[in-house]
């Protein structure tokens, strides 16, 4: 389940916006906007819930970067949720080992579908998501795979994708 | 043609010394302004070296360098913005004029400048600089915290408070008679009132008159129209620096964004220019006698800066050391108490021991400022822990 948190949006007059929130583990995390487009990434004091710890200034690719790298897990839990009602399949990502087999080979040639009847719906590279990768996409390391399958397809899948 | 080689020589060692002193300012943390001032003092009169032949152009910038100031300052915030901070936190805003005027407009009485000298001391030791408190908050990581947004409130509220100010400030400095004083003050509210309703409602088609895709062609409008507008409202009795402050607020959106973009370089040129001249202007040897004053001025409005960011801090249930980090980071004092100081000086209406006052009170501030503002938490600290120990044994 994705819970939903309550973000409070502080304007800061002549500098920009500041939206943050308070996590269950008692710290406030959050992003100031600058005017400017740039961003800054805030964490609170443990002791001291006013202040801050860490302000740390991000550019705009960064903070995409970081918001993709901490928002693709939750593709997966997210795909999860819509494939619960149909009993038996689930969603599971798997990564692509810099070195191994598939790193540097296009997509068809796992052949996935076809030994092990899963399907890879998306690829998450570098905190961005491919959403339905054409098999002519082509696998580097580090990339993270979601399949969806039975489980049996899945054990099979991650045979495929993770022995090779 | 050797007059203009001095000349050139002249400006050209003045702009790279002021180079020099703020990079060194800011290596060493605090703002340059009273660096700036202390160069002033260095050079022009009764200094180490006059400067002749640049009089006329130090001055025309200076003036510039007013106008800029609060043409920036309006461009910072939005009418929206300074809508809500005048709603959320005008209770705020009356306690720090009470408590921040108040020492400046004893001073002055006591050393016997009369009401119109009260009034300009009052101005000085109440406003906080926005640029050096935006800076060091900046500096020292603090836009996140929660009682960030209290100080940049009550900065919003000093600012608007400003704009009130000035037009009554230059219309008593003028020597008007009563009747005369209230009319520049229902001019300016009244024009305050129009500028905000049409920021308001039709900001964009100010904005559109201005803008433009070519950066030189901006410029050159932004710059024009601030010129236009501040010498207008002087003709008015109104001071030059409001009409260029509500004509910064009337721009919002983008077009405000790209101004103050271009204009900020050109800003602190014409500011840093604005110091020193007022330096220039201000004698060295009229500093020694009233230290005194400037130092005992400094600790007392230390203390209530820091009394209204704390009590400011609370009302919006900050805890404890946040409403210590908010009281010391109004403390800083810097360009508009100048500004202040050099209307008043200008006019000639009040002794010019007030720049003097003035000129020692802001080098002091400046500098405290920013070194209260970084060194309260360490102190705040080991003074909850010994509070905190003591509790406990007791």
């Amino acid at each position: 389940m994705i819970g939903r948190v309550n973000v409070e949006v502080t304007p800061l007059p002549g500098i920009g916006t500041r939206q943050d929130f308070v996590i269950r583990a008692g710290r406030r995390i959050g992003v100031i906007t600058h005017r400017d487009g740039k961003f800054e990434l805030i964490v609170s004091h443990e002791d001291d819930p006013d202040g801050c710890a860490a302000s740390i200034a991000l550019t705009p690719s960064e903070a995409s970067t970081l918001a993709g790298l901490l928002g693709s897990p939750q593709l997966v839990a997210h795909l999860e949720e819509q494939h619960r009602e149909v009993a038996g399949i689930s969603t599971k990502q798997f990564p692509i080992i810099p070195g191994s087999r598939f790193d540097g080979s296009p997509l068809s040639e796992t052949e996935l579908r076809t030994r092990t009847g899963a399907s890879i719906v998306a690829v998450v590279r570098a905190g961005s998501v491919h959403p339905s990768p054409r098999p002519d996409f082509v696998f580097a390391g580090g990339d993270l795979v979601v399949v969806v399958g039975t489980s049996d397809g899945l054990t099979a899948a991650a045979e495929l994708l993770g022995g090779g | 043609m050797h007059n203009t080689a001095i000349a050139l020589i002249q400006l050209g060692a003045v702009f790279f010394g002021l180079g020099l002193l703020g990079k060194m300012a800011w290596r060493i943390g605090i703002s340059p302004i009273p660096l700036y001032l202390i160069g002033g003092l260095a050079f022009g009169q009764g200094g180490l070296v006059p400067l002749h032949g640049i009089e006329e152009f130090s001055h025309i910038s200076s003036e510039i360098g007013v106008i800029l100031l609060l043409l920036l300052l309006g461009l910072e915030y939005s009418a929206a913005e300074l809508m809500t901070g005048l709603k959320r936190s005008w209770t705020a805003g009356v306690v720090d004029i009470v408590l921040n005027a108040t020492p400046g407009v004893i001073a002055a009485l006591v050393l016997g400048w009369g009401p119109v000298g009260a009034l300009a001391m009052g101005g000085v030791t109440y406003i906080s600089s926005s640029g050096i408190i935006a800076k060091v908050l900046g500096d020292l990581g603090r836009l996140g915290n929660r009682e960030t947004p209290v100080v940049l409130s009550v900065l919003v509220f000093e600012d608007l408070a400003m704009a009130v100010y000035l037009p009554i400030l230059t219309a008593v400095l003028a020597g008007v008679s009563f009747v005369g004083g209230l009319t520049a003050v229902g001019v300016s509210l009244v024009a305050i009132t129009i500028v905000l309703v049409i920021a308001l409602k039709f900001g964009r088609y100010v904005s559109a008159l201005v803008d433009s895709p070519e950066p030189e062609v901006f410029l050159l409008k932004v710059l024009g129209a601030a010129l236009l507008v501040a010498g207008v409202a002087s003709e008015l009795q109104v001071s030059a620096a409001v009409g260029a402050f509500l004509l910064g607020i009337a721009i919002s959106g983008s077009t405000a964004e790209n101004a103050t973009r271009m204009l900020e370089p050109l800003r602190d040129l014409f500011a840093a220019m604005f110091f020193v001249v007022f330096g220039l202007n201000t004698d060295p040897a009229s500093i020694p006698p009233v230290l005194g004053w400037a130092v005992a001025l400094a600790v007392v409005t230390t203390l209530t800066k820091v009394a209204t960011g704390w009590w400011a801090a609370r009302r919006q249930g900050i805890g404890r050391m946040g409403r210590a980090r908010a009281g010391a980071a109004l403390v800083a004092r810097g360009e508009f108490s100048i500004v202040i100081a050099s209307l008043t000086v200008a006019s000639g209406a009040v002794d010019g021991e007030l720049a003097a006052l003035a000129t020692a009170y802001v080098l002091l501030m400046a500098v405290v400022g920013p070194v209260a503002a970084r060194v309260v938490e360490p102190l705040a600290r080991k003074f909850t822990r010994k509070a905190g120990t003591s509790t406990a044994v007791g």
